[in-house]
């Protein structure tokens, strides 16, 4: 696929980092100079060959390292992982979206082989190889969404639709923006959503709502969210937020370039054919500023994003304390010159 | 809803009359692959050129979901309706080209429930055997009251019985046999849910019998197609572009504006996503509303169209595109 997989860490020593592919294909989520919240859905159809759209599910070049965090993550804290019951069949709808999508468009690294209800399935990259029945629990090692959530780079809730709302009742979250699966579980859609600012009065949720109820099988759709990140930290979790939450008090305008990451989600939703339920694939894309610099639209346009935000939205994201520090930084590389529309850096 | 949703490329496979009312249609992919998998209780609409008018109508899928090469609907003959049934009775034959949508699920099991009851009446039946076809396998309780009026035009009661043996009951009206439906719903375990698909009269019956003897909304669940809405040509101005289009029969207002190269914002193109919401600049006559996005209020008021679905009627309409 003309690239390997990092050896690298997001946690301790945070060996983590960007290779000049990697940061060329990041999803910059800002497509014009400011920042607001709106319901920015579009269609998850193919994009850019090269780009995180190409394919349904993208597998890059920090696969590995993520699946062995996720693993760690889940020995530390079982709990990141649940399904309620009645969503089992929601996790085999979900296993066999993804192996299909991968199998088709990553053929060198994955394999499906289906007869009936007895599926082979095989992941050389992790050098996996399975036998199993489909729909029959027994036959693999985890639950179907825990199986192959622990081969999908990426987190995955999984919401039930009933009573016109969404219920989140299946998940398997170890790279979130701090929010918790454990204590979000069972919620319908306003609950879980609660705790954003200004979107609620914008109406942004109700439509929102209104919209995922009658999503359709066939038509995934996408959208970004976004945070700032100390650290190359995939696990930002409220249940370890005493180990990370202080790191924002560490950064000065010396390391910011270093330290300071956006953080990315791009999230799809998919119409689940069996369970009628919708998967919601949240997809963690980080990159730390001295990277992101290297793309000089990206450089000048985020330095007038995070100038400009609202605080309300900068002190949810976490960031209002640094970010005088983080302007001052992102102003050396904005001289003012107009961006582009749109998010390619090269356009 | 279904409208503008991803659409399949099938050919009519089979047509079998079932009685003097009711023809039963298997599509199949036209390239040969296997149909999406879908759950109980979906429908797909299904495209219809007829003679130039085109007919979009949902019909619930009624066979086995699990059964990807292949859908099949069940199509009673409706003398007096707009003519969806009376094309496909007439004119849809084996080895036909045709188009539908991807399988939509507005009548789904509850996946909670600890049993399903099941009460159809007429062509009603026909979400339900999806439903069954799906529960079975997985070990979920469901029972079967199926209401018809005479035993001939009873369709598929023998090959349900064969399959569910005494978990379906069957009442003939023609020989006095009637649902006792507050015995029915006195006796059901906790946790029970309900489902009603059949007439009009049928639906308001359940839901209010229910509703008197205490079950929870939210375990009462219902299903009823209503007609798509009728479309007459009217005219339409665009006072940003400056352009005057005319919209067809069978064509909704973002597709005329398309036609005429005015670039109109959408997003789901089924009056639900809100993406397409236009402004009317002024409305001599009357806005027929289809979508399920503007508020009653905003609807009466005339200020705001969902030009992907609703149409007009009545002496001038100028949009703000």
């Amino acid at each position: 696929m003309g690239f390997e997989f990092n050896t690298e860490t997001f946690r301790n020593d945070f060996t983590f980092r960007n290779s000049p592919r990697a940061i060329a294909r990041f999803p910059f989520p800002f497509d014009r100079d400011d920042y607001m919240y709106s319901v920015n859905m579009e269609p998850h159809v193919p994009g850019r060959p090269g780009s995180v759209f190409e394919h349904a599910f993208d597998v890059d070049e920090h696969y590995l390292a993520e699946m062995r965090d996720r693993d760690l993550v889940l020995k530390e804290d079982p709990l990141r992982c649940q399904s309620l019951p009645h969503m089992e069949m929601a996790g085999w709808d979900l296993l066999e979206l993804i192996m299909e999508s991968k199998a088709r468009d990553y053929p060198d690294w994955f394999e499906l082989h289906r007869q009936g209800n007895k599926w082979h399935w095989i992941n050389k990259p992790m050098q996996i190889e399975q036998k199993f029945t489909f729909l029959d629990s027994s036959t693999l090692p985890y639950g179907p969404m825990e199986y192959i959530t622990r081969q999908t780079q990426g987190d995955f809730t999984l919401q039930d639709q009933r009573d016109e709302n969404l219920w989140i009742e299946a998940g398997m979250v170890t790279t979130q923006a701090d929010w918790s699966l454990d204590f979000d579980i069972g919620m319908g859609f306003h609950e879980w959503h609660a705790p954003v600012p200004l979107a609620h009065e914008k109406g942004v949720f109700d439509r929102a709502l209104k919209f995922l109820l009658k999503l359709q099988h066939g038509a995934p759709v996408r959208r970004f969210n976004w945070t700032m990140t100390v650290d190359p930290l995939l696990d930002t979790s409220p249940e370890n937020y005493p180990k990370w939450g202080p790191t924002r008090a560490e950064i000065t305008p010396e390391n910011v370039g270093q330290r300071m990451h956006l953080r990315v989600e791009l999230q799809t939703l998919w119409r689940l054919p069996r369970s009628n339920a919708i998967a919601f694939p949240i997809r963690c894309y980080l990159i730390k500023f001295d990277e992101l610099v290297t793309q000089p639209k990206w450089a000048r346009r985020l330095h007038r994003v995070v100038r400009d935000l609202h605080p309300d939205l900068a002190a949810y994201k976490g960031f209002l304390r640094n970010r005088d520090t983080m302007v001052a930084y992102l102003s050396q590389y904005d001289d003012g010159a107009p961006t582009s529309p749109g998010w390619w850096p090269e356009d | 809803m279904s409208v503008g949703a991803p659409r399949i490329d099938v050919t009519v496979a089979e047509v079998v009359q079932v009685n003097d009312l009711i023809k039963r249609f298997r599509f199949v992919r036209t390239d040969g692959g296997p149909m999406p998998t879908f759950s109980g209780g979906a429908h797909v609409v299904v495209d219809m050129d007829d003679h130039g008018t085109r007919r979009m109508n949902p019909y619930s899928l009624m066979s086995d979901p699990g059964d990807v090469s292949g859908y099949e609907i069940s199509v009673r003959r409706d003398e007096a309706g707009r003519g969806g049934s009376l094309y496909m009775h007439r004119h849809v034959t084996p080895g036909m080209a045709m188009q539908i949508s991807y399988p939509v699920n507005l009548f789904p099991a509850d996946a909670r429930a600890k049993k399903h009851l099941f009460l159809a009446g007429g062509i009603g039946i026909t979400p339900f055997m999806s439903l069954m076809a799906q529960l079975q396998p997985m070990g979920q309780r469901f029972e079967l009251h199926y209401a018809v009026r005479s035993l001939a035009l009873g369709a598929y009661v023998d090959r349900l019985r064969d399959a569910y043996a005494e978990r379906v009951h069957i009442y003939v009206d023609e020989k006095g046999e009637a649902i006792d439906l507050k015995s029915l719903l006195s006796t059901q375990p906790l946790g029970t849910h309900l489902y009603v698909c059949g007439p009009k009269g049928m639906i308001d019956w359940v839901k209010a019998t229910a509703t008197g003897m205490g079950w929870p909304k939210n375990t009462v669940h219902s299903e009823e197609f209503l007609a798509p809405p009728v479309g007459q040509p009217f005219q339409v101005e665009l006072a940003a572009s400056g352009k005057s289009i005319k919209v067809g029969a069978a064509q909704s207002i973002l597709e005329a504006m398309e036609a005429a190269g005015v670039d109109a914002p959408y997003l789901c193109r089924g009056g639900a996503c809100g993406q397409c919401e236009t402004a009317v600049v002024r409305c001599d006559g009357h806005i027929h509303h289809h979508d399920h996005w503007l508020s009653d209020d905003e609807k009466a008021s005339q200020t705001k169209i969902m030009p992907c679905v609703s149409r007009f009627e009545g002496k001038a309409l100028v949009l703000d595109r």
